[in-house]
């Protein structure tokens, strides 16, 4: 368990840490996620009392990290690959770690085994590379077999089946009720390791939730409507007509419009109400990536309002429709939208639809929904 | 337990590493070569010195002449030790499990400076030995007065200059700082200074020059200046300065994040 208590750090006048607090609790994965500069690794290096904190504190298991009893048994860390002295060999260099806190040298063989670094282990360091120097720092951070891993972004360098072994290894320490904390500045990578998810930018503390309720609550819906012909007549009136009714409508650079705030059968009855045909009704998803980015870009740096892109990626207070909930839709990039929809066949049009994977799926959906409101 | 255990990790770091071998085999061989050298060089043409010098002639010292250049390399030494942490990012893996900092640095100055003092006690006695045997009639023998206490403080200020090195390192954090300032130092500006009258009253308290004191059996050669402190004086000297070499070392880990 690791907890950090209003945990602040003044470089001079920059502020790379502010009044971080948060827990990382044991049996869990939790992924510290942040653009590059937000303070992840400073948050690290406090947690295991090489940076002093400038105010606030951090502990392990209750204490600070320097007053830890035979530290290495209970912390292992990953902070940065490239931090071993280059000529010394991979074995030696893994020994003289372990000999710090009394750890046999059968130990090292074993890590070793585990990170698969036996064929490199007489190898001098130098000439690693940055995913072998990772497999080694993870081998590191293994050794003194600890309670508590921390690993700054780890899959840096590896390849895809390295990437696969660490996620796997993270989720296997964690089941085994280990405290794990990874960051990443990948929300990709993220998503699919971590069961917990702390968001820092600039030094704050943006998110803390469960990677599920981060997910639901941060990856906004929308749906785009296309009118027919792609006359601007019809679109200002079933837009006026969609904001009357309470929802907001942006409007893509090829004439689709994006509804927010009104679910697809409202949608589907405010254009039969004012006769404005449809060649598209379509739910989408916001991407993970896409909420984390939309989430740490304004603590990154200010987007212009001019810059009509910039209206799409403004955070809006969504709420997520229910009908959401029921799928993951893969998310379509609006300038292949108008070629990858076909205009839907007559009779759907008007009808409102799940997210289709493929066009395969259109016709049971519809079929199985005979009670939704037309 | 905890400071036998970063003796055995700090030995295993310094005998996995090229540069150990390099820099003190160099310290080793080049104090031997030289000495060896300027021995035979004065053993044939002692009958031109001049009378004074003939009576003032030491010949311990004189078997140490290659120490000025070996110790260049046991700077290296003591500079790598400590530096090689910073320079590779080591210190953070390091300190991340020893999260101790006075165990971390004592125990690594303890170990690199007991292994710089048994390869200055070797250099020295083998430099004497080989010095006596050129020098022939004007050598000296090991049992004569001072001259143990020559040989062996030699070999003791060899492994200080590694140390002060060591503590002047972990002052600056940088093997390239601390060559680029101990080098000069020692190579030209304390020399340079001390062959001046007017810069030799400050050039005498530098660690080398005090400390080299050490290594003299007879006082006031021709060649020498009288310092006003003996041996033992130059020692302590050169012992003040490696304390405040390793004390701010100590402060400079402790205080700064790593």
């Amino acid at each position: 368990m690791i907890e950090a208590v209003g945990l602040t750090k003044r470089f001079g006048a920059k502020t790379a840490v502010d009044g971080l607090s948060f827990q990382v609790k044991p049996g869990h994965v939790t992924g510290f996620l942040g653009p590059n500069g937000s303070g992840k690794s400073t948050t690290m290096r406090m947690i295991l009392g090489l940076d002093r904190p400038t105010a606030g504190q951090v502990t392990i298991n209750g204490l600070p990290f320097r007053e830890l009893p035979n530290a290495q048994r209970h912390v292992g860390a990953l902070l940065d690959a490239k931090a071993v002295h280059g000529g010394r060999r991979a074995r030696a260099h893994l020994l003289s770690i372990a000999q710090l806190s009394g750890i046999p040298e059968k130990r090292v063989d074993e890590v070793l085994g585990v990170v698969g670094l036996q064929d490199a282990a007489r190898q001098r360091t130098k000439g690693f590379s940055l995913g072998m120097g990772q497999r080694l720092g993870i081998a590191t951070a293994l050794l003194g077999d600890p309670q508590v891993l921390l690993f700054d972004e780890p899959v840096n360098g590896l390849d895809p089946e390295g990437i696969l072994w660490v996620r796997n290894l993270m989720r296997q320490l964690a089941a085994e009720g280990r405290t794990v904390f990874v960051s990443s500045h990948l929300m990709s990578e993220m998503a699919l390791t971590a069961d917990h998810l702390i968001v820092i930018g600039r030094g704050r503390l943006l998110s803390d939730m469960s990677t599920q309720d981060f997910i639901t609550h941060n990856s906004a819906g929308f749906a785009r409507v296309r009118v027919a012909g792609n006359g601007p007549d019809g679109r200002v009136i079933l837009g006026t007509a969609l904001t009357k009714a309470g929802g907001r409508v942006l409007q893509e650079p090829d004439g689709a419009l994006r509804v927010t705030g009104l679910e697809l059968p409202r949608i589907s009855d405010l254009a039969h109400e004012t006769g404005v045909r449809l060649w598209e009704l379509s739910p989408h998803r916001a991407s993970l990536e896409e909420a984390y980015m939309r989430m740490t870009q304004s603590s990154v740096e200010y987007t212009s309002t001019d810059d009509p892109r910039a209206e799409l990626w403004e955070p809006e207070p969504l709420t997520v429709p229910d009908w959401e909930e029921e799928v993951q839709a893969p998310v379509v990039p609006a300038e292949t939208a108008a070629s990858f929809f076909a205009p839907p066949p007559p009779g759907s049009a008007a009808r409102p639809f799940l997210m289709p994977g493929s066009p395969a799926d259109l016709a049971p959906a519809a079929q199985n929904s005979p009670e939704e409101p037309r | 337990m905890a400071f036998t255990a970063v003796l055995k990790s700090e030995w295993t770091k310094i005998r996995t590493v090229a540069s150990t071998s390099w820099t003190l085999a160099c310290a080793l061989l080049v104090t031997v070569g030289i000495s060896a050298l300027l021995c035979s060089f004065v053993s044939s043409r002692f009958k031109d010195m001049s009378a004074a010098e003939k009576l003032t002639f030491d010949p311990t010292m004189t078997s140490f002449a290659g120490m000025s250049l070996g110790q260049l390399a046991m700077i290296v030494f003591g500079v790598l030790v400590v530096g090689t942490e910073y320079s590779s990012g080591m210190i953070r893996t390091s300190l991340a499990a020893v999260p101790r900092r006075a165990s971390f640095l004592f125990g690594k100055l303890t170990v690199a400076t007991a292994l710089a003092l048994v390869v200055g006690l070797a250099t020295s006695f083998l430099s004497f030995f080989l010095g006596q045997a050129l020098l022939g009639d004007h050598g000296i023998g090991i049992g004569e007065d001072n001259v143990l206490r020559a040989v062996a403080g030699a070999g003791v200020y060899m492994a200080l200059i590694a140390l002060f090195s060591m503590g002047v390192t972990a002052v600056l954090r940088s093997s390239i700082l601390a060559l680029g300032i101990l080098m000069p130092f020692f190579f030209l500006i304390s020399t340079i200074l001390g062959a001046f009258e007017a810069t030799r009253k400050v050039a005498q308290y530098f660690p080398d020059q005090a400390g080299s004191k050490i290594m003299e059996t007879v006082t006031d050669t021709t060649n020498q200046v009288h310092a006003p402190y003996g041996p033992w004086g130059g020692l302590g000297i050169m012992l003040l300065w490696v304390l405040a070499a390793v004390l701010g070392g100590y402060l400079v880990l402790k205080k700064r994040d790593a």
